[in-house]
């Protein structure tokens, strides 16, 4: 018997038991493929959002300001020495310098216009501090010590700047985390359907096997595979076009840089460049989604086969 | 084999569309089901493969009562069943050497164990040149003889064939009956439906079981 005959070798990859080319299947490639890509940009903006919160609070952290209040028969100029004198002594600060009194005017200008006189107003007079880094700054003994060389000064250790900011940040992330999550359980919807529709358009199939001796487990298999293949096309085509939008934006960014609108967009992610984390994300999306849209037709499959008897 | 004992069917509340089905397939046997069309030869044939449930009576297949299958137990039944579809049920996506294999890969055989047997099986019911084409392409005997050789193709103890020999002109139908004989001699029990007289005339010494009136009687 001839049994490596010629053409019979083509067999030994099986084909798929459910018809890989429908309308149906390409309609639900483009629909994971939107969902991926949509979840996966949630997660991305969310991975940058992460990261240019913790770069604010980094550089946040990593200053504090002195304010010395103008005082009657007190000389200013000495109070604000004698402050940044006793900032330098605080263990965890790198430098205090005292702003100039030009530098700020400088600082009151967009408020107050050009030409100002700050002798002739009570304006508050700056000692910027820098920390070392990694060192902790006990801002309470700073502040108790600064007070009592220097009547009306105080430390703005700019704690509460850095909770509103990892409260917004918080909730973008949050916000993304739900978008994603909405995303991926209309697409568990989607892929519902889909599969009821293949089930309905393959009634013939499943009964065939069914005369042939196909065990339930082996039709859900079958099921859970053609969905499984259709999942991993539509998550590696969303996700790799979300891949390629990040970089995209980065570098739309950086060519209009100066333009106003792209510097808010800039403030606000710092640049698109996502990272091994962002890109590690977008990867599990796209396998989560793939792997999702497989067992869930299997399971949906299977228990409409127990339903059958 | 299987025993049919008092059995009725009826749809819903509808009336009986069989009633009081008494007979017996036994091993090695052949036998023709016939009855005008729509007699219910079909429907009998669904009930030996387990697809419909009696509403009344006892069946017994392989010396076991068929109510008292589950799930499983039908599956594992089936396998020892070959049927043929009157309208042959060949999967179009699939050539006619995958859906000839189709019973042995469900059973989750890998494919190099029985691509010679399925080859073999193919040439022997004169389908040797057609392996690789789709069920669009067959003619009517072709796709006869490919629904065949995947009832076959299992070695089943029983074979089931409804009209086989419907879609076919009378030199093929004759052929397609010494193959079923053939297969016969080899052991397995062949229940053949077909209201086609002038070929069960041609082989007058077969047992029949005539459905009529939504009753069965035995003859031979």
């Amino acid at each position: 018997m001839d049994d490596g005959g010629p053409g019979i070798g083509r067999h030994r990859r099986e084909v798929p038991l459910v018809p890989v080319a429908s309308v149906a299947a390409r309609a639900l490639v483009s629909v994971i493929a939107i969902m991926t890509f949509l979840a996966s940009l949630a997660a991305g903006a969310a991975v940058l959002v992460a990261g240019a919160s913790r770069d604010w609070q980094a550089s946040i952290a990593r200053d504090a300001t002195v304010q010395v209040m103008p005082a009657a028969n007190r000389d200013v100029e000495a109070d604000v020495a004698r402050a940044a004198s006793v900032a330098r002594a605080a263990p965890g600060v790198a430098s205090a310098e005292p702003l100039s009194r030009d530098r700020s005017a400088e600082l009151l200008e967009p408020w107050l216009g050009s030409g100002l006189d700050l002798a002739d107003l009570p304006v508050p007079r700056l000692v910027a501090l820098k920390l070392r880094a990694g060192a902790r700054l006990d801002a309470a003994a700073l502040g108790a010590a600064l007070d009592a060389a220097v009547p009306g000064a105080t430390l703005d250790d700019h704690g509460a700047w850095r909770r509103r900011l990892s409260a917004v940040a918080g909730a973008l992330v949050g916000f993304a985390g739900a978008v994603c999550a909405l995303v991926l359980s209309a697409l568990g919807l989607a892929v519902g359907f889909a599969t009821r529709g293949a089930m309905a358009g393959n009634r013939e199939i499943i009964g065939v096997l069914h005369f042939v001796g196909a065990e339930d487990r082996f039709i859900a298999r079958a099921f859970g595979r053609h969905f499984l293949r259709l999942g991993l096309q539509g998550a590696a085509i969303g996700g790799g076009l979300a891949a390629l939008a990040f970089p995209l934006a980065d570098l739309l960014t950086a060519r209009f840089a100066g333009d106003a609108a792209a510097d808010q967009v800039g403030a606000l992610f710092g640049t698109f460049a996502l990272g091994p984390g962002g890109y590690g994300a977008i990867a599990s999306i796209a396998l989560v989604t793939a792997l999702a849209t497989g067992w869930t037709s299997r399971r949906i499959v299977f228990r409409h086969l127990r339903g059958l008897e | 084999m299987v025993r049919f004992e008092n059995v009725g069917l009826r749809y819903d509340t509808g009336p009986e569309v069989l009633k009081d089905l008494c007979f017996d397939v036994a091993p090695q046997s052949f036998q023709f089901l016939t009855g005008p069309s729509g007699a219910g030869k079909t429907t009998l044939l669904r009930l030996m493969l387990l697809s419909l449930k009696p509403t009344r009576g006892l069946i017994t297949l392989f010396d076991r009562d068929a109510a008292t299958l589950d799930k499983d137990g039908v599956t594992a039944f089936r396998r020892r069943i070959g049927v043929v579809f009157q309208d042959f049920r060949l999967l179009d996506h699939l050539t006619t050497y995958e859906n000839v294999a189709l019973p042995l890969r469900v059973q989750g055989r890998d494919e190099a164990t029985y691509r010679a047997e399925v080859t073999e099986l193919l040439r022997w019911v004169g389908l040797g040149q057609r392996l690789h084409a789709h069920p669009q392409v067959l003619s009517g005997g072709e796709k006869q003889r490919a629904a065949i050789a995947r009832a076959l193709i299992v070695r089943p103890e029983l074979l089931l064939a409804d009209e086989p020999t419907g879609n076919v002109d009378p030199p093929l139908a004759r052929r397609l009956l010494r193959l079923f004989m053939e297969l016969h001699r080899s052991g397995t029990s062949v229940v053949i439906a077909t209201h086609d007289l002038a070929l069960m005339d041609q082989f007058a010494d077969v047992r029949r079981l005539v459905i009529g009136e939504r009753r069965l009687t035995v003859h031979g």
